[in-house]
């Protein structure tokens, strides 16, 4: 019986674990950091496991012995010294030594990745989004999306310009914070093309909860040509729809917050759109950014993300269909 | 049965119950300061915000049911964990635990009363008003939801200028000062006042894990007591220590918080560990297995527990060495629980199970705390807290830490001490079945949450995007929750309904060991006539005869007619000195409002009335050391 409640407990415990292995998850790791972590995971899974059963199978057949009547008594002095000091002792000091060393080695060997790798992103957290600048680049200014190359290191160095923050995408790296005042390192690479979804894991105010990113990694020459992209100045608006739209977001208080390079729109409270229509999401990934969201997202922010910065703008139909046709072409 | 009860006919219950007497009366009702009217304010206190900080539970796991609800929105949600926390932590866990110190510890050991029995109303004036204090910020429009945390520029006075942080930091600040106060209390009640005999390898688990804590609060409060100083002072009169515009350092907050925050889960857990190896025997009918290990590895717990606060903090960018350092020692305290779990079950194996619900309790303490206890194992690991800190993996192993290491046992023990302090039985079947709904539903709640966290679900966000995976298990966590709570319903009726009507308990329902077994049920103000005398760890299984009784001497000297209790020598219990406490009084009340008056003028930045609060202040210690001890007769 008790081996049967042991074995169907593995089974429940090892199920559940597979099931945090789906796409996004920090046990389908795409980068070397992760895959170490998971390494690290699964060992300490299948230890703590047979920790658990052992507990479990050794407390069911205690709760099933049928012990004698007696009067009732003090332990004598030495009894169950072998459980106390055999399991309590031993086999936790065993077990935690062992924990303890490939802990280290995990850990050391993400740390001997450190070191210069070429490329350094700033990433900038404010509430509640992430500015991204390509150092060396001072042009390459983007927000809430990070491009990489696929198979090199990339050092991320983390700062915030308000409260604490933190960086976490779970299939490439661990997390960690960005501090006022003080600037991280974080190393992180992805072996393969692809879109990893991460998300501020520290508690920043109201809207932590939609503070999401998205790093995409693409091959070194899509990427170089991207950089490049997002080091020029904006796509001139080549049609009246669009130079009415140019005209509208530096006039209109979108100018006040936001820069567009090439235009007279330089300020920098909000989140560099130059490029903005190359991104995949809008209000830092709440919505996908298509047109009707970027609509609904300019008339009313607050409805879709209350507590943000950005104020409801107020803007004649035909200025919004131009603002949105000028927004679209900023590729 | 025997008991160790001295019955010598110089000690008349007359005038001892003349001498313990609480006037009558609603302002009787007030003076009070007998240790066992405090502690019982303590835990109803206590319990009623335990069902406060469930039901904000409940709140919180409704808004995320599902993707994008609207249950809550942003700020309530936010101001939900932050309270539920904050609960949690200040207004049930340290209080509860202190509360059945207060009422439980004297009996324990012999004595009559604690110490200094205004200090204790004044300890318990203070956590009601500090509470009180807490809640009323939800009068005020401006709620706490900075986290049970409040982790700086946030809650800075850039990033929250209204009253919402101070309304939190002066709340908990009182309960801060109670924590302390009790535990100066109990250390000096459990050093010097045990019964005579009662050397220190005969005290009950239970008191050793009091006295441990109460050392430790004594270390691990002041610094947080210090740095909500040092952030109030950064609110109100501009100073910049967390402010890192201006050259000062945020994570100096972090670190004061957490030298407090994790002891402070010890100091939860090591007196509920202690409570249920007190409670053991009675249900195994053999004393619990290994007691010179059990109290040696809960002093250890204590010691470690100073040594890994950093591990709250893998993510904040610290150098490696110094985290490698708290990674080893977060895993070593890993072998004390480890004896406390496995003197439990050799407990267990050696004696006869007698299936009350307190043994249910015992048992599910095993299976939650180790579960817990393994990934806690886990999160110690700096690489692998990388990818779960601040995630629902960190939420679940917590609560597995906490409702294993410190709910169940609590419950457990208020089931197993509540005939004791009500002389009335509750209702077995409803213990049951309030036992296995909140067993399965704890379960249901957090492992699913595991999941979540490897899943990429950080912790404290008030909504998420469908299409991530993470719905279902959201769903099953929630209902879980419901399935708690229906069984808290059950624990709080089963304890309503039996409060009055229930079976009467007589004196030693459970059969149990303990001194507290010795006097009635409920006990008279001054628990024992007679001084009683111990000569072992069980002095209730003792077979006839074996106890000695009171030795002749300085128990003979012990006054009828005044309250007086015993002093003996730290080690080995010998009775030294006859000491008078002083007697009821309104003044501890009437300085825990003095106090109150105080903190509220600060954060109103009203300077008249902070002058007349610290002046109430000084006058009402005055007067609360000028009136000393009342003469019923002479």
């Amino acid at each position: 019986m008790s081996r049967r409640a042991g074995t169907l407990l593995a089974c429940a415990g090892a199920l559940g674990a597979l099931a945090a292995c789906g796409d996004g998850s920090a046990l389908s790791p795409k980068g070397p950091s992760a895959r170490d972590i998971a390494g690290l995971w699964w060992l300490m899974f299948w230890l703590g496991l047979a920790v658990y059963v052992f507990v479990v199978a050794l407390l069911l057949v205690v709760l099933r012995r049928r012990g004698k009547a007696q009067e009732p008594v003090a332990a004598t002095p030495g009894e169950g010294r072998a459980l106390i000091w055999g399991a309590g002792v031993g086999m936790t000091t065993v077990v935690i030594v062992a924990l303890v060393l490939v802990s280290y080695s995990v850990g050391g060997r993400i740390y001997d990745r450190r070191g210069t790798s070429g490329l350094q992103v700033e990433v900038i957290g404010y509430k509640f989004w992430w500015e991204v600048r390509y150092l060396g680049r001072s042009d390459a200014i983007t927000a809430n999306e990070i491009h990489i190359p696929t198979g090199r290191p990339v050092d991320l160095i983390l700062t915030s310009r308000d409260v604490i923050h933190s960086f976490w995408v779970p299939e490439l790296a661990g997390k960690l914070d960005l501090v006022p005042g003080v600037r991280h390192a974080l190393r992180i690479q992805a072996d393969r093309p692809g879109e990893f979804r991460g998300q501020c894991a520290e508690y920043c105010g109201v809207q932590h909860a939609n503070m999401l990113l998205l790093v995409v990694a693409q091959p070194p020459d899509d990427f170089d040509a991207w950089l490049d992209r997002q080091g020029q100045p904006r796509q001139q608006p080549t049609d009246p729809l669009t130079q009415r739209g140019e005209e509208v977001f530096v006039r209109t208080p979108c100018g006040a917050c936001h820069r567009v390079r090439g235009t007279t729109a330089t300020a920098d409270v909000g989140p560099d759109l130059t490029h903005f229509a190359s991104r995949r999401t809008l209000g830092a990934g709440v919505r996908p950014n298509t047109r009707g969201h970027l609509g609904g997202w300019i008339s009313d922010p607050q409805a879709i993300k209350p507590g943000n910065l950005m104020p409801p703008t107020k803007l004649a139909p035909d200025e919004l269909l131009a603002l949105l046709a000028y927004m679209e072409s900023l590729t | 049965m025997t008991t160790t009860e001295d019955t010598r006919p110089s000690v008349q219950t007359a005038d001892l119950d003349r001498a313990w007497a609480t006037p009558p009366g609603f302002i009787g009702w007030l003076s009070n300061v007998n240790h066992k009217a405090i502690g019982f304010r303590f835990i109803v206190t206590a319990f009623i915000f335990l069902l406060i900080g469930g039901l904000q539970a409940a709140l919180i796991r409704t808004q995320l049911i599902g993707p994008e609800q609207g249950f809550l929105g942003p700020d309530a949600y936010n101001q939900a964990f932050t309270l539920h926390g904050t609960t949690m932590m200040f207004l049930f866990a340290v209080p509860m635990i202190e509360g059945l110190a207060m009422y439980l510890v004297p009996m324990m050991i012999g004595s009559r009363d604690l110490p200094f029995p205004r200090l204790n109303a004044f300890g318990y004036w203070l956590y009601l008003f500090g509470g009180i204090f807490l809640y009323w910020s939800l009068f005020t429009g401006s709620v706490p939801d900075g986290g049970w945390f409040n982790y700086p520029p946030l809650s800075g006075p850039q990033f929250r200028p209204d009253t919402s942080i101070d309304f939190w930091l002066l709340g908990v600040t009182m309960t801060e000062i109670v924590g302390i106060v009790g535990a100066l209390e109990l250390v000096v009640c459990i050093a010097r006042h045990r019964a005579p005999g009662m050397s220190l390898n005969r005290i009950p688990v239970f008191v050793w894990g009091v006295l441990v804590t109460s050392l430790m609060i004594l270390f691990a409060f002041p610094p947080l007591v210090a740095g909500g100083l040092l952030l109030e002072l950064d609110r109100k009169i501009g100073t910049h220590f967390y402010n890192p515009m201006a050259g000062g350092d945020p994570i100096l907050w972090q670190h004061l918080f957490w030298i407090f925050g994790h002891p402070e889960v010890y100091i939860m857990l090591i007196p509920a560990v202690g409570m249920l190896a007190t409670m053991v025997p009675a249900f195994t009918r053999r004393g619990i297995v290994g007691y010179p290990l059990v109290v040696v590895s809960l002093v250890a717990i204590g010691f470690i527990s100073f040594g890994l606060w950093v591990h709250h903090m893998f993510a904040a960018g610290l150098p490696a060495l110094a985290m490698a350092f708290f990674t080893a020692a977060s895993m070593a305290i890993a072998i004390p629980s480890g004896v406390q779990v496995f003197a439990l079950i050799a407990t267990l194996w050696r004696g006869k199970l007698v299936w009350s619900t307190p043994l249910l309790y015992i048992v599910g303490f095993v299976l939650v705390f180790v579960l817990g206890g393994i990934t806690g194992v886990m999160v110690a690991s700096v690489a692998f807290d990388w990818q779960v800190h601040d995630t629902f993996f960190v939420v679940a192993h917590f609560h597995y830490v906490l409702i294993g290491g410190v709910v169940l046992p609590i419950l457990g023990g208020l089931h197993y001490w509540f005939p004791k302090m009500t002389g009335r039985m509750l209702d077995e079947r409803l213990g049951k079945i309030a036992f296995w709904l909140i067993f399965g539903g704890m379960n249901l709640t957090f492992f699913p949450q595991h999941i979540l966290g490897f899943l990429g679900m950080p912790r404290r966000v008030y909504t998420f995007q469908s299409g991530l995976g993470w719905d279902f298990y959201n769903l099953v966590s929630t209902l879980g929750t419901y399935v708690t709570v229906a069984g808290f319903l059950v624990y709080t009726a089963n304890m309503a309904i039996n409060w009055s009507r229930g079976r009467p308990a007589g004196d030693n329902p459970w059969d149990a060991p303990g001194l507290e077994w010795a006097t009635s049920s409920p006990a008279p103000a001054y628990n024992f006539a007679a001084g009683p005398t111990v000569s072992s760890l069980y002095p209730l299984w003792e077979p006839e005869g074996a106890a000695p009784r009171g030795q002749p001497g300085l128990l003979d000297e012990l006054q009828g007619h005044r309250r007086e209790i015993v002093g003996t020598t730290v080690l080995d219990a010998e009775a030294i000195e006859i000491l008078e406490l002083p007697g009821n009084s309104l003044w501890p009340l009437i300085a825990a409002l003095a106090i109150v008056l105080f903190l509220f003028a600060v954060m109103i930045d009203s300077i008249v009335l902070g002058g007349i609060g610290l002046g109430a202040i000084v006058g009402s210690l005055a007067c609360w050391l000028w009136t000393g001890s009342e003469r019923t007769h002479e």
